[in-house]
């Protein structure tokens, strides 16, 4: 059987997450490589948004937000077992982008970003003034996701870092399974077809505003569950998880790697994820720093690194 | 009475610093295309050099054009060094690169100010005026005079003079501009020098009122392109329309509504024009070219 490069990926991907642990010289790093997979996975959603259908959002944090605050609020008030407070998160997230995307997504351009922006900014708000209910800007407590308490009773003994790194990188697999099936999918091409030209995309019969809608909502979930994902791991979530700040994050993580592609979409989220770990020496440059790559990068490297790689070894290979 | 004139007053002042860098947005979108997120860290500038200047001993007139001068010179470094080397690249990029840059400046501030607020006196003392049992602050009828000398001059600049239509002839085509032989690699130049001028110039006018620190840059941008959407996106007219509109919004529903939801009034404007009336107040409705 021939290995399509769908599937290369993935064994790829998962190669990597199952052998990383044999090089890391102390736990601390099983958090780390959590913290990437949870980003990758929301980045992998901006992918399918903005590298498959060519729209922009910079308010996905808002659906991070709902997802996290769904894990929190979920199982105190209305007694939900965290699992099904994830898919609650994702289902609210998906209707709001389905009401928000809507309208937005019948216009062209940079609409969708600044409506998203103005909708994430308003779900920030929304959790750090609501302190009846979500404790307002000093976070909230998470309940236990509580796989981890069955799995040992199955008699498998997981420390935290290590749960989570299991899970989460899973997660990360799946996430990217879906994503690199829908690119080939006729949905995909569909996407790719309006990335090109909407308007050839619409004489060839896609129906544009429908199938932007689409990746809108998918990449929501995507971000929705990321974000159940990292309040979970933290066992606490804040209102920054829906901060214009952590929008953007998501944003240049997807295009430092390559925003077309699921591979540089993980690159870019543990890139970013991994710079301010090794930032922290000299704190108060990480902001000068962060600006200067995103600008270096979107200059000289406009596809984002791993298409930009990839060009530089078929080019030297011919 | 009272009570409405004061929240007019209020929302004016700040829909007054709006209207600025709601103008500042139109400029540089107009010559370049490009959605500047950047705009809202040359107010942040033109307070904190002015204070820092004013601190060395500089009077604060002079610290102010100083500041002003300074701004522009960032403006200009940004289009020649991040704006102009990324040309012909997709929105996206441009928008990161934008966002990275009002990062950039941000730390770069709080490296070489601090991360303090600061402030300077008003321009003509701190007595109030009181009209019809509302007050005034005189820094506020500054405000609001300032952005309307900057709005009546810019529209002087755009008709009147040889310059300010060859802007406008590269802001309507690109390549027929150059054609006829302007060179719009200097009015894109200009373009941002004048719009930081301008946010600077509102960040002079709006510190003695609001003060000012490293980071309030972000938020002024968003505002100011929450006005320029509400007017119209590219419609200088529209855009300081947009502004004060959404200042006296704000303003109107800190006193009537909720204080802690004023800030959702531009955001809730954004969606609400999106919804209703893509085009802004003043737009014009665009058509595609295939």
């Amino acid at each position: 059987m021939r290995l399509s490069s769908k599937h290369l990926t993935l064994i790829i991907m998962a190669a990597l997450i199952v052998a990383a642990p044999f090089f890391f010289p102390s736990g601390y790093y099983f958090r780390v490589g959590a913290l990437i997979f949870v980003n990758a996975l929301a980045v992998t959603g901006i992918v399918i948004l903005t590298g498959y259908a060519g729209q922009i959002s910079l308010g996905h944090a808002g659906f991070a937000g709902i997802g996290g605050y769904a894990c929190a609020l979920a199982p105190v008030h209305w007694g939900l077992p965290p699992a099904l407070a994830v898919v609650l998160g994702a289902a609210v997230s998906a209707a709001l982008a389905y009401l928000v995307g809507r309208p937005i997504l019948r216009l062209k351009g940079y609409y969708l970003g600044v409506a998203s922006l103005g909708f994430g900014i308003l779900v920030a708000m929304v959790l750090n003034n609501e302190r009846e209910l979500t404790k307002g800007p000093d976070g909230i407590e998470v309940a236990d996701l509580g796989l981890r308490g069955l799995l040992k009773d199955w008699g498998l003994n997981l420390s935290n870092g290590e749960f989570w790194y299991a899970f989460t990188g899973l997660c990360l697999v799946i996430g990217a399974w879906i994503a690199l099936n829908l690119f080939n999918s006729p949905s995909g091409r569909a996407l790719r077809a309006l990335h090109g030209s909407e308007i050839a995309a619409g004489t060839v019969g896609i129906d544009v505003a429908r199938v932007k809608l689409q990746a809108f909502v998918i990449s929501a979930v995507y971000a929705s569950v990321a974000g159940s994902l990292t309040a979970l791991q933290n066992k606490f979530v804040t209102p920054d998880i829906a901060g214009f700040m952590h929008s953007v994050e998501m944003v240049t993580m997807a295009v430092l790697g390559g925003v077309g592609s699921v591979p540089g979409a993980i690159l870019g989220a543990g890139i970013l994820t991994l710079l301010p770990q090794v930032l922290t020496v000299f704190a108060e440059y990480e902001q000068l720093i962060l600006g200067l790559v995103m600008m270096l990068v979107m200059i000289f490297l406009r596809e984002g690194l791993v298409p930009s790689i990839l060009r530089k070894i078929r080019g030297r290979g011919e | 009475m009272s009570e409405f004139l004061q929240f007019l007053f209020s929302g004016l002042t700040v829909g007054a610093v709006y209207a600025l860098v709601a103008l500042g947005f139109t400029i540089i979108y107009n010559a370049s295309g490009v959605v500047n997120f950047a705009q809202g860290e040359f107010v942040m500038l033109g307070g904190m050099i002015t204070v820092f200047a004013h601190a060395a001993g500089l009077p604060l007139p002079l610290a102010a054009l100083a500041a002003i001068a300074a701004t522009a010179a960032v403006g200009v470094a940004l289009n020649k060094l991040a704006i102009e080397p990324a040309r012909g690249a997709p929105v996206v990029s441009l928008i990161i690169i934008t966002i990275g840059a009002s990062i950039f400046i941000r730390g770069a501030a709080q490296l070489i100010f601090d991360k303090q607020i600061h402030s300077f006196p008003a321009f003509s003392g701190d007595d109030p005026i009181h009209v019809l049992g509302a007050t005034i602050l005189t820094q506020s009828l500054w405000a609001i005079g300032g952005a309307f000398a900057v709005f009546v001059g810019l529209w002087l600049f755009f008709t009147r003079t040889i310059l300010g239509r060859a802007v406008l002839a590269t802001s309507n085509n690109r390549l027929a501009a150059q054609l006829v032989g302007i060179n719009t690699d200097f009015v894109m130049t200009l373009s941002f020098a004048l719009s930081a001028a301008i946010g600077a110039f509102a960040g002079v006018l709006i510190t003695p009122i609001t003060m000012t620190s490293y980071d309030v840059g972000l938020g002024l941008a968003l505002k100011g392109f929450a006005g320029a959407m509400l007017g119209g996106m590219g419609n200088p007219k529209g855009a300081f329309a947009g502004g004060l509109l959404l200042g006296l919004f704000e303003a109107m529903t800190a006193g009537y509504l909720s204080s802690q939801y004023k800030e959702a009034a531009a955001f809730v404007v954004i969606l609400a024009v999106l919804f209703f009336m893509p085009q802004g107040l003043f737009g014009s409705k665009s058509t595609d070219r295939v």
